[in-house]
């Protein structure tokens, strides 16, 4: 299936959970903020929810900035 | 003296200085930076992970005593400012939210417009909101009626390191306005941080001035002085100006006298 995740299309080969997704990508979950589709995800959810085909996801952190 | 209390959004601060962490050469130099400016707020932007780059994350070095202030920058307009803000929420880091909305690329002004919708809209969700504009008194009385916590007007536009160029609006929104006003953008010199402060800015926000300094954590302890040598200045109440001299020594008692 395929998701968008943060702009850009991917593929996913099997059904994961935002978590499966984050820890594929090496990122702690409390470092980062999820949206998918366009609605904030707790992170207490991560683990629990899947990804569907077509699923937008956003993936932010907190960067440098004034 | 008197203890002086800088009180934003309900909470209490003896710094009324505010740094950013952009810029920086190398982020490991921002904790050292905080130590020397003895600044206590201090802001971070929201920005997709690049899941290609290995740069560190800028929260592991920002000290944990610090009032953190996520900037809405990005936002083109007043949507996507609250989109950011309830995502900087969601990061578990408070509600406190500097509102940024531009879509000038070129000079990166604020559109007073925008920020005011989002500001309302945010302030009535429980967020403390601190509007970054520029300094006009119709947008910030607008910002006063939409429940801002304070009004920042920039001294001149970002990262231009060119002073305090709004120098007589910024006085006006001094005089006119009962939210506290932060000078943000565009301080390059510790003497301009001075100078606001000395006109009664409550507050000031320095990031690149700092940031791309020689010595960062220098320069951040000399904005550190030079913002409290502006607020003494201002609290003690600076003398009259003359157009004619005035002598400081009695003009009598002269030896050539009598």
């Amino acid at each position: 299936m395929f998701v968008t995740l943060n702009g850009k299309e991917i593929e996913l080969t099997e059904e994961i959970t935002i978590l499966n997704l984050l820890e594929s990508k090496d990122l702690s979950p409390e470092t980062v903020v999820v949206e998918l589709n366009k609605k904030i995800i707790p992170a207490d959810n991560f683990s629990t929810i899947l990804i569907n085909d077509g699923d937008h996801l956003e993936v932010l952190r907190f960067v440098g900035g004034g | 003296m008197n203890k002086d209390i800088f009180e934003l959004g309900g909470v209490e601060f003896d710094s009324r200085l505010l740094t950013g962490t952009g810029k920086y050469a190398d982020d490991s130099v921002i904790p050292e930076v905080c130590e020397a400016s003895g600044s206590q707020i201090i802001t971070v932007a929201l920005r997709r992970v690049d899941f290609e780059s290995t740069t560190g994350n800028v929260m592991d070095f920002i000290p944990k005593n610090m009032k953190l202030l996520p900037n809405t920058s990005g936002a083109r307009n007043a949507d996507e400012a609250v989109r950011i803000a309830r995502l900087a929420k969601a990061m578990g880091c408070g509600d406190w939210i500097k509102i940024e909305v531009i879509s000038d690329n070129k000079y990166l002004l604020p559109d007073g417009y925008e920020t005011a919708k989002a500001t309302e809209i945010l302030a009535n969700e429980g967020f403390v909101v601190l509007p970054y504009v520029n300094a006009d008194l119709y947008i910030a009385r607008s910002l006063v009626d939409a429940g801002a916590a304070a009004v920042m007007p920039l001294g001149a536009p970002i990262g231009t390191n060119r002073g305090l160029q709004t120098r007589e609006m910024v006085r006006i929104l001094i005089d006119e306005i009962s939210l506290p006003i932060i000078v943000d953008a565009g301080i390059g010199r510790p003497s301009e941080a001075c100078e606001a402060m000395e006109m009664g800015a409550d507050a000031c926000l320095v990031n690149t001035a700092i940031a791309t300094a020689s010595n960062p954590a220098m320069m951040a302890s000399a904005f550190g002085h030079a913002v409290k040598a502006g607020r003494e200045a201002y609290l003690s109440g600076p003398g009259a100006k003359h157009s004619h001299a005035k002598a400081s020594s009695p003009l009598t008692g002269f030896l050539h006298e009598g």
